[in-house]
């Protein structure tokens, strides 16, 4: 690509920055808003040595994203609420069986068919909690063009290096806005690959405890000859309903991110240090909230930004540094307040949370943010 | 094949998971002797073996196979193994799943698996009922038989798989009987050495709890009812209320269908070969 600054779409910027991660199949199933990803992927896969499939619905999507990542291909698929339904049942096979894949999810309004053009944030607790049983998960929230790129590439990496499905969640803005990313960022970007399972077949057990609590892959035709399965499995890979080989499985799988925040939280914060009230938003409404933020700041009100980019596993520890001295701690997001649940879970006790949701298909303005924010001080 | 020895289904199995879990009588155990004799004879090796099950009793074989083996949700091992064929076109994948797995859950992977044309191999073990809940009705059921979630007698037509995947697109078609181990080995042979999507459809037997439900007798009454009962042209052609024939149709390759394989055009149309292995 001899152009390194390019004026790009979020969705472009989603393929862009999935190949330049080293993704080399994308499986998908057309749906509003994410539909560009897919065309994108199809255009440019096969230039890079890659495979686009487009398959015959959403489950078979995600199911052929999984058997190219078990082959040794780092793959992807793309969708948005309704389409990301139908893909937990094979997200919550990917979490037990620990197979690495990144699934996009461009939000669209909702419940059921919804505003399919218009944007929301009503999948954040779909992407915590989507599928059944208890599992491990990992949610990244870009709030600009250039961040998809980033973010989605950092999806790969993360995905990879913890064995484990990873989201990347943005609104409809966000993948359709359109904004300059400088790609040369590519060229530092550091690629995770898999470690791939080496020595003899014998003593190999596929689910082993390791250092880092991540089990080695093998590779089919490597000579290891694995089973895998969705199955709850001993460190064999094989069934079992022994109580105490699945506590230890369980406790391994849902302990296994605990072992490596720092590689995974990503925050951004501004003006939190001091501030009375912090305002939590991601996607879009983290961009009004710092225009928002700035303006209060500007008017002599002592407020706050905390950006998760890291959605889950919800970086707790930054928040709870951010809002350590708010008074107030308001969440603005586009859904009926899915991520104030969790602010309130996190909140010190010293702070009231309160929510700004929208549901009705627009975008929360900076001038909604700070009304409500001089709303709430005067009422303090 | 192991170095030209000759077929020793304990070169295949996973003997450390032995016994099995199928029931006295299933034909599933027939079956898969059938398919690693098949493996055997083509001269697969076990390591570029991979072998993708769903969901069901079919779905609990793959583990008892020697090889790469992926026992994935209900219904998706087609899709699994089209992006793992995809990802490594040197393996041999072999889809083994039954008649709740592939044609109702399934059933929408099936037909597109067939209109793409992969080369894969989906081996069908079509024992006309659900028998790891515990016998319910399922889409090869035959009209008027009795399972539990049809206590007056099945009012639904049975799927006809064969004539399904021949007018969908599939490669090569197959179906045969456990009766004939040899037969059927040949045939899934036929099959593996096709460059394509294949699909073979094993007529098996759940005795015991769709043939008791139907006091239909042993595992050999079975099966040998199977083989005597008369064979129309089209097992669609006996209506949904005529008597039940088990297995009315017609056995062996029952349809060739020379087209481009996906996988060979996918990497035609990729510039370089980076993406795989």
């Amino acid at each position: 690509m001899s152009v390194q600054v390019r004026n790009l779409q979020g969705n472009e910027a989603c393929a862009l920055g999935a190949i330049a991660a080293g993704c080399r199949f994308y499986a998908g199933y057309p749906i509003t808003p994410s539909s560009e990803i897919a065309e994108r992927m199809a255009e440019a896969l096969p230039k890079v040595g890659g495979a686009f499939v487009q398959m015959e619905d959403e489950i078979a999507s995600i199911a052929a994203v999984l058997g190219a990542e078990v082959g040794g291909t780092k793959a992807m698929t793309a969708t948005s609420g309704p389409g990301f339904s139908l893909k937990q049942e094979v997200l919550g096979f990917a979490a037990a069986a620990e197979i690495p894949c990144v699934v996009v999810n461009v939000m669209r309004g909702g419940p059921s068919t919804g505003m399919p053009t218009r944007p929301s944030q009503g999948d954040m607790m779909q992407a915590r909690w989507g599928t059944h049983g208890d599992h491990p998960v990992i949610a990244l929230a870009p709030a600009s063009v250039s961040e998809v790129y980033t973010q989605t590439a950092r999806a790969f990496n993360l995905s990879e290096r913890f064995r484990i499905p990873a989201v990347v969640l943005y609104d409809e803005v966000i993948g359709h806005l359109q904004e300059t990313v400088d790609l040369r960022e590519s060229a530092t970007l550091e690629l995770a690959e898999r470690k791939w399972a080496r020595g003899s077949p014998a003593t190999h057990l596929p689910y082993a405890e390791t250092d880092d609590g991540v089990p080695v892959m093998s590779r089919p035709g490597d000579g290891h000859r694995d089973h895998m399965t969705g199955l709850t499995h001993g460190e064999d890979g094989f069934p079992t309903q022994n109580p105490e080989a699945v506590t230890r499985a369980m406790d391994r799988l849902l302990g296994k991110l605990e072992r490596d925040r720092d590689a995974i939280d990503a925050v951004d914060m501004l003006a939190c240090e001091d501030a009375d009230i912090v305002v939590v938003a991601c996607g879009i409404v983290a961009r009004a909230a710092r225009r928002a933020v700035r303006d209060l700041r500007a008017e002599g009100l002592a407020a706050g930004l905390f950006r998760p980019i890291t959605l889950w596993p919800f970086p707790e520890q930054a928040f709870a540094r951010a809002a350590e001295a708010a008074k107030i701690v308001l969440v603005a997001e586009m859904n009926a307040g899915q991520l104030r649940l969790e602010v309130e879970r996190l909140c010190p006790p010293g702070a009231r949370v309160v929510g700004l949701g929208r549901i009705d298909g627009t975008p929360i303005a900076p001038a909604e943010i700070r009304a409500k924010v001089q709303e709430l001080t005067q009422d303090a | 094949m192991l170095d030209g020895r000759p077929f020793d289904i304990l070169d295949y199995l996973r003997r450390d998971l032995m016994p099995h879990f199928l029931c006295p009588g299933c034909g599933h155990g027939i079956a898969l002797r059938a398919l690693l004799w098949a493996v055997h004879e083509t001269g697969i090796a076990k390591d570029r073996l991979a072998v993708i099950s769903g969901i069901g009793c079919a779905g609990r074989l793959a583990a008892y196979i020697d090889a790469n083996t992926f026992h994935v949700p209900h219904g998706r091992a087609l899709p699994f193994a089209t992006g793992l064929k995809i990802a490594r076109p040197d393996l041999a994948v072999v889809v083994l799943t039954g008649d709740g797995d592939c044609l109702a859950i399934g059933g929408n992977h099936l037909i597109h698996a067939c209109r793409r044309n992969l080369d894969l191999t989906c081996v069908m073990l079509n024992n006309e009922v659900y028998g790891m809940t515990g016998g319910q009705v399922s889409p090869t059921t035959g009209a008027g038989r009795l399972t539990t979630t049809t206590p007056q007698g099945n009012r639904e037509p049975a799927f006809d798989a064969c004539g399904l995947a021949e007018a969908a697109g599939a490669g090569l078609v197959g179906r045969e009987l456990t009766l004939h181990p040899p037969t059927l080995k040949n045939v899934i042979k036929e099959g593996l050495a096709h460059p394509g999507f294949s699909f073979i459809e094993v007529m098996s037997d759940c005795t015991e709890i769709f043939g008791r439900k139907n006091e239909m007798g042993s595992s050999g009454e079975m099966i040998l009812s199977q083989a005597s009962a008369m064979r129309p042209t089209s097992y669609g052609s006996r209506g949904a209320t005529a008597p039940f024939h088990p297995n009315a149709f017609p056995t062996g390759v029952l349809a060739r269908n020379e087209r481009p394989e996906y996988g060979a055009h996918l990497r035609a149309a990729s510039a370089s070969d980076d993406g795989h292995d």
